[in-house]
């Protein structure tokens, strides 16, 4: 059994999904409870992987035991088991908020959920380039579904632009995973790293075109600067538990950068390690500028949030930028953060514009709320912890970042990150003080909150105190990632025993 | 025959992109799918071209690399779901929004 760990987290979510599309309509009460048993299995499965691979021993598993090369395996390491746990944590806020009521807006929520868990850890576990295409596929169908569950006319419009420009971006990962595969002869990550080595000499312009293709498939799942237009619409546009699971997506492309970057690309890569470095870097300082703007602009709190992921994507990509263990560790401990806190005031956002009834979640005056007091701390709470004000994780995760920067990346990223920062600092007061203070004369009305929303909101946010509580075993949990990123020879003697003996 | 090749993928692809920038839907759509026709015959080119080869392995005679020919049957069933479902999306935006664009604006002109 324990040997089969490595599995569970894509098996258990694709079996729960198939039970859950049992019947279409009805089964309300079953339904949401398969959905939630089978997410929290899947939480404790990914806090058991996270307990294995924190002995810093990388482990894998062949399906049909056919060995790497050849064969499709998922490489469980630090890196991939904490994001499946952050993956699951997260699931488990969004889905009991969706038993609130969301899930009943449409059909089989619960299933298409459970899938697009699935097709997330499986892009975090897979060791193979081609089967990473796969698993995105899936979390992307899972989640063109999921975008448009409920229906309606903004929701339709978001999702044709999002769902087109993924098919295009689709059709470059295949023609870059073409172009690697043409040029190195494999198809596993391990192997195509352990091969750049002995690349002869004409074919790295095939493998540099190709290495900067994927860049741009993974920048726009990332929404990285020119890539990220798709994402305030569709976000804003999502229901609430979906918006707060994409808040893992654009951490997927991310995930996928280092990944591919760090193994493929690192040190034994000769002429060609780190040859995203400089794209990445001035792009995320790029989308950072663009995203404090954006914060300024917003005139919905859901968008507003969105912009707020944008924040947080700029951040993150300006650590890989980075390339160093410092700046891996702490924009892990950022990723951590940013992942369920978004995620929270995606859920927040949906309760006080479910408040305030027509206005719902646009920045205008509107009536006082029921439970207007509990809302607005939560909110303060929320909003203190992503601007990155002390002494919520925020301000942790982003001290770490900005120290981890090294001579003149500084210059660049300290009042770029400051000014982003400061930017939705004015933005989330602006915002709180006209949802909260300025509203119009007369009796509050709406009625109350269900419990499951609460939950699930308070789940998420409570991510906060709790990461600077354990801020010590988290950022060497983190600190240790990077060691283990930045040395991929381990991973590929892992993986593939032969490759050691002869160099 | 690579020369051939070639420049059908590339008179593919060059469509399909002209195609998928369109204003409206249904052309997006096709370009979409001359852009997937294009990459499968991309990838099926890239485990080089083989002719008069044994499709699988034979032995000593020449053989087809069969990779990529998994890779693209995958890429098929994959590109053609999706499909299926831009097209079905395309007729909700129609219905729901009222017009074809793929912003919703009414006329095309700036």
């Amino acid at each position: 059994m324990i040997q089969h760990l490595i599995v569970l987290p894509v098996v258990l979510p694709l079996v729960a999904g198939i039970l859950l599309l049992y019947q279409r309509q009805g089964l309300v009460h079953y339904k949401r409870a398969v959905s939630v048993i089978a997410t929290l299995l899947l939480l404790l499965v990914s806090i058991a992987l996270v307990r294995q691979a924190a002995s810093g021993e990388i482990t894998y598993y062949a399906l049909g035991d056919w060995q790497p090369p050849f064969g499709v395996v998922l490489v469980l390491d630090r890196l991939s088991a904490l994001m499946v746990l952050l993956t699951s944590l997260l699931a488990v806020g969004a889905v009991v908020f969706a038993c609130g009521g969301d899930d009943e807006k449409g059909s089989n929520f619960h299933g298409l959920f459970q899938w697009q868990l699935l097709g997330i850890n499986g892009a975090f576990l897979t060791g193979d380039l081609f089967n990473l295409f796969v698993f995105f596929e899936v979390l992307l169908l899972a989640s063109y579904a999921l975008l448009l569950h409920g229906g309606g006319k903004a929701r339709i419009q978001a999702s044709v632009h999002y769902v087109v420009l993924n098919l295009a971006g689709s059709s470059l990962f295949l023609i870059a995973v073409g172009i690697l595969y043409g040029a190195t002869g494999t198809l596993n990550m391990a192997d195509m790293g352990y091969k750049l080595a002995s690349l002869p000499a004409e074919r790295e312009g095939l493998v540099t075109a190709g290495a900067l293709m994927l860049l741009v498939v993974f920048g726009l799942k990332a929404a990285i600067l020119p890539l990220y237009f798709w994402l305030p619409r569709a976000y804003a546009a999502a229901p609430a538990p979906v918006a707060a699971l994409f808040a893992i997506m654009t951490k997927v492309g991310i995930y996928a950068i280092l990944r591919v970057y760090s193994l493929i690309f690192g040190e034994q890569a000769g002429g060609l390690v780190a040859l995203e470095q400089p794209w990445v870097w001035w792009l995320a300082l790029a989308t950072l500028a663009a995203a404090g703007v954006g914060v300024m602009a917003a005139r919905d709190l859901r968008l507003l949030v969105a912009y707020l992921v944008l924040i947080s994507v700029g951040t993150l990509l300006a650590g890989v930028g980075m390339r160093s263990v410092e700046a891996t560790s702490a924009l892990l401990y950022y990723l951590i953060h940013t992942t369920l806190i978004t995620g929270g005031l995606f859920l927040l956002a949906e309760m006080i514009g479910l408040q305030r009834g027509k206005p719902g979640t646009r920045i205008v005056k509107g009536r006082p709320l029921v439970q207007g007091n509990a809302l607005a701390i939560t909110f303060f709470i929320g909003a203190i912890a992503v601007v990155g004000m002390p002494p919520l994780s925020g301000a942790l995760g982003k001290a770490m970042v900005l120290v981890a920067a090294e001579g003149t990346q500084r210059v660049w990223l300290w009042p770029l990150l400051l000014l982003a920062s400061l930017a939705s600092l004015i933005a989330l007061s602006r915002a709180g003080s006209t949802l909260f203070w300025r509203s119009h004369r007369g009796s509050p009305s709406g009625s109350p909150l269900s419990r499951y929303q609460w939950f699930g909101m308070l789940w998420l946010l409570s991510a906060a105190p709790l990461l600077v509580a354990f801020a010590g075993p988290v950022s060497s949990y983190t600190q240790a990632t990077g060691e283990q990123l930045a040395n991929p020879q381990l991973l590929i003697e892992t993986l593939l025993p032969d490759a050691g003996e002869t160099p | 025959m690579e020369m051939l090749y070639a420049i059908t993928t590339g008179i593919l692809t060059s469509c399909g992109l002209y195609l998928t920038l369109r204003g409206r839907t249904f052309p997006v759509v096709v370009g979409l799918t001359l852009l997937s026709y294009a990459v499968n015959l991309f990838l099926f080119s890239m485990g080089g071209l083989t002719t008069d080869g044994a499709a699988l392995v034979n032995e000593g005679s020449q053989f087809a690399d069969p990779l990529p020919q998994a890779l693209v049957l995958t890429a098929i069933v994959i590109g053609f779901a999706m499909t299926a479902f831009v097209v079905i999306l395309a007729m909700r935006a129609r219905s729901e929004v009222g017009n074809d664009h793929v912003d919703g604006k009414k006329e095309d002109r700036e």
